[in-house]
């Protein structure tokens, strides 16, 4: 096996797939030599199904699975699928859309380690997965709320954990930082700056912040 | 609670049939009852801290659930506040045990999306660099599963070797363990001249050392016994499961990114691949030492190569690496970037890349979101560690319980990778 087939051309694979999948297929563009497809996500199972058993593909191996979030836009999430092609020596990553609180299907039925890919997702953006057998948390901790990489949670989080000697047991507080976040934008010198300086607010005519 | 049943006086003939069928479901009952136990959060053969949900039903395992997550700073959530060069240190602190691997997988990703090319001599350094990490992390996989299975004496032997490559660290990027050393473009500094002859009398040393531990483990009866047939991983499973490295390898798979998808300088070196024969964990134990001897040849080609290669390290006159130190003394311009380079930092052209790395333990991949920024938008790290674990039910149930530890031994976890 140590000579694998030269790369074939990824515009094949993603005409392969338009031909079969047409209407699950909402768009594909190369970018950095790697291909992507944009799916419809209720025929997500249909298409993984698809390009592990089609004997031009054989996308036998789920690599990764993960989410993204944009919440400018109407459907907030991406999903996004790794796919890997140990006898075409081909990657694919295919992407759908997800809406808050919408479930998109799962891939355990078809490939059995998007289990823990798809617990996570659901964790960190709390994208739903119908007919997922078994959707906990995984990374956060029992009995956290909130899912941690959406855009709009913030990087500190909302409670701390300490051991309270009194009451002999762990104990949830507020986060209270000993020290500012530091978060500097260093995009702009001056707009990055939005500590006031004491004696600044008599410029803003007496606005404090 | 069975005997009194049976004891209680029948009062009708219906009555005492019922109580007869009860007892006996009771009994059924009370032999099909699965045994639940805690293995962790603190376990030693948990390398890290892993909790397991085991049911047993008398010492053979049923039902094994992992709870991870106990280790997991966030370091997607605040990758995604830091510039790029900034996160490159996150980057050691995931498979702790061969972090520049890691670093490589995020260099490989930003020189991809924004065009960066990276000097030859760099690159034959990375390649050096990756291969020392393979050997720091099999040395400590190889070494700690035999602790696991009961074997005192190799960590001691292979702990004192890593302590030596740990060494090389240092002098390459002034750490021993968080290097910090791979940048986008390059590594952050050439070796100094004499490392490379210390790395040379390593690789000379070192297949001696492995010599020693061959014949302390590859033929110990425990050892065999405690290895061999043991989580047997057939290779259709192995690819369902989505596994990579040396799991996949074991199961029969001749698959190494560094062949299959050859990145620096992979291409024009020699070294072979070896691949497993039956799956089980004691193909994987033999596999590990083999890419070791594989690795130190390596390691002696790219020795050879720096010799005859010299050269920068970093792209000269980009924007993504500082300006020399003496340009800085005497052009306003080379000040200037170097103070937005390690403020600001270097935007990075909108787009996403997926680059995937063959690290010890298997495919270390990142998936990166750029929005044109100086900072990634999404940053995901796929950790081989993830599916590995994941597949320990499938791969543990049936076991017997002390196979366990053998069987987390196998899967090389670091918990730095998998929680992240």
């Amino acid at each position: 096996m140590s000579a694998l087939p030269a790369l074939a051309p990824l515009e094949a694979v993603a005409a392969r797939v338009r031909q079969v999948m047409g209407p699950a297929v909402l768009g594909s563009h190369i970018q950095h030599g790697e291909l992507t497809i944009l799916a419809e996500a209720q025929s997500m199972p249909a298409l993984a199904m698809f390009l592990r058993d089609d004997s031009a593909l054989l996308f036998r191996c789920l690599v990764d699975v993960c989410g993204a979030d944009y919440p400018s836009r109407p459907a907030r999430f991406d999903v996004i699928y790794h796919f890997l092609s140990l006898h075409k020596n081909l990657r694919l990553r295919v992407k759908i859309e997800a809406q808050e609180g919408a479930a998109v299907p799962s891939l355990t039925g078809v490939f059995a380690n998007a289990d823990w890919y798809e617990r996570e997702a659901f964790d960190m953006y709390g994208i739903l997965f119908s007919e997922h057998p078994d959707l906990r948390r995984i990374l956060t901790d029992y009995g956290f709320t909130g899912h941690p990489l959406r855009k709009d949670f913030p990087v500190t989080g909302y409670v701390e954990l300490r051991y309270d000697v009194d009451q002999a047991r762990l104990v949830y507080e507020p986060v209270k930082l000993q020290q500012q976040y530091r978060k500097f934008d260093f995009l702009s010198p001056w707009e990055g700056m939005t500590m006031t300086l004491p004696g600044d607010e008599k410029a803003r005519g007496g606005e404090t912040r | 609670m069975a005997d009194d049943l049976v004891a209680a006086p029948p009062a009708s003939p219906e009555a005492a049939n019922s109580a007869a069928a009860s007892a006996k479901n009771l009994a059924r009952l009370e032999q099909e009852r699965t045994f639940t136990i805690n293995f962790g959060p603190q376990h030693p053969a948990a390398h890290g801290v892993l909790r397991l949900i085991l049911e047993l039903d008398g010492e053979i395992v049923e039902r094994v659930d992992p709870h991870i997550g106990l280790l997991h700073r966030g370091t997607e959530k605040l990758m995604e506040d830091k510039t790029y060069l900034q996160n490159i240190p996150y980057f050691d602190r995931l498979d702790y045990v061969a972090p520049m691997n890691q670093e490589h997988a995020f260099c490989l990703a930003i020189e991809r999306l924004a065009g960066i090319a990276v000097p030859r001599r760099a690159q034959i350094i990375r390649v050096l660099f990756c291969e020392i990490g393979r050997l720091l992390s099999h040395i400590l996989n190889v070494t700690t599963q035999a602790l696991d299975v009961g074997a005192l004496t190799p960590p001691t032997w292979g702990f004192e070797e890593r302590e030596k490559l740990m060494e090389f660290y240092e002098h390459a990027s002034g750490a021993r363990l968080h290097a910090n050393y791979f940048r986008p473009g390059g590594v952050r500094q050439d070796l100094p001249g004499y490392l490379i002859e210390s790395i040379e009398a390593f690789c000379h040393t070192f297949p001696k050392v492995l010599d020693d531990i061959d014949t302390l483990l590859t033929e110990n009866r425990i050892f065999k016994q405690r290895n061999v047939d043991i989580a047997v991983v057939s290779p259709d499973e192995a690819i369902a499961l989505g596994f990579s490295g040396v799991m996949l390898r074991g199961s029969g798979h001749a698959w190494d990114l560094r062949r299959a998808q050859p990145y620096e300088i992979y291409s024009e070196l020699d070294f072979k691949i070896p691949v497993g024969r039956n799956g089980d964990c004691w193909d994987r134990y033999l596999l590990r030492m083999d890419e070791m001897r594989e690795s130190v040849r390596i390691m002696l080609q790219c020795l050879a190569l720096l010799r005859k290669t010299p050269g920068p390290v970093l792209p000269e006159s980009s924007k993504f690496a500082p300006p020399q130190r003496a340009d800085m003394k005497s052009s306003m311009e080379a000040l200037i970037h170097h103070f937005k380079l390690f403020t600001e930092g270097f935007h990075v052209p909108a787009g996403e890349v997926y680059t995937a790395v063959e690290a010890p333990k298997g495919e270390f991949g990142v998936y990166l979101v750029a929005d044109g920024s100086n900072k990634p938008y999404r940053c995901k790290i796929r950790a081989p560690g993830f599916p590995h674990l994941a597949a320990m039910h499938q791969l543990s149930k049936g076991h017997m319980l002390a196979d366990v530890s053998a069987i987390l031994g196998t899967l090389d976890i670091v918990f730095g990778e998998i929680d992240r």
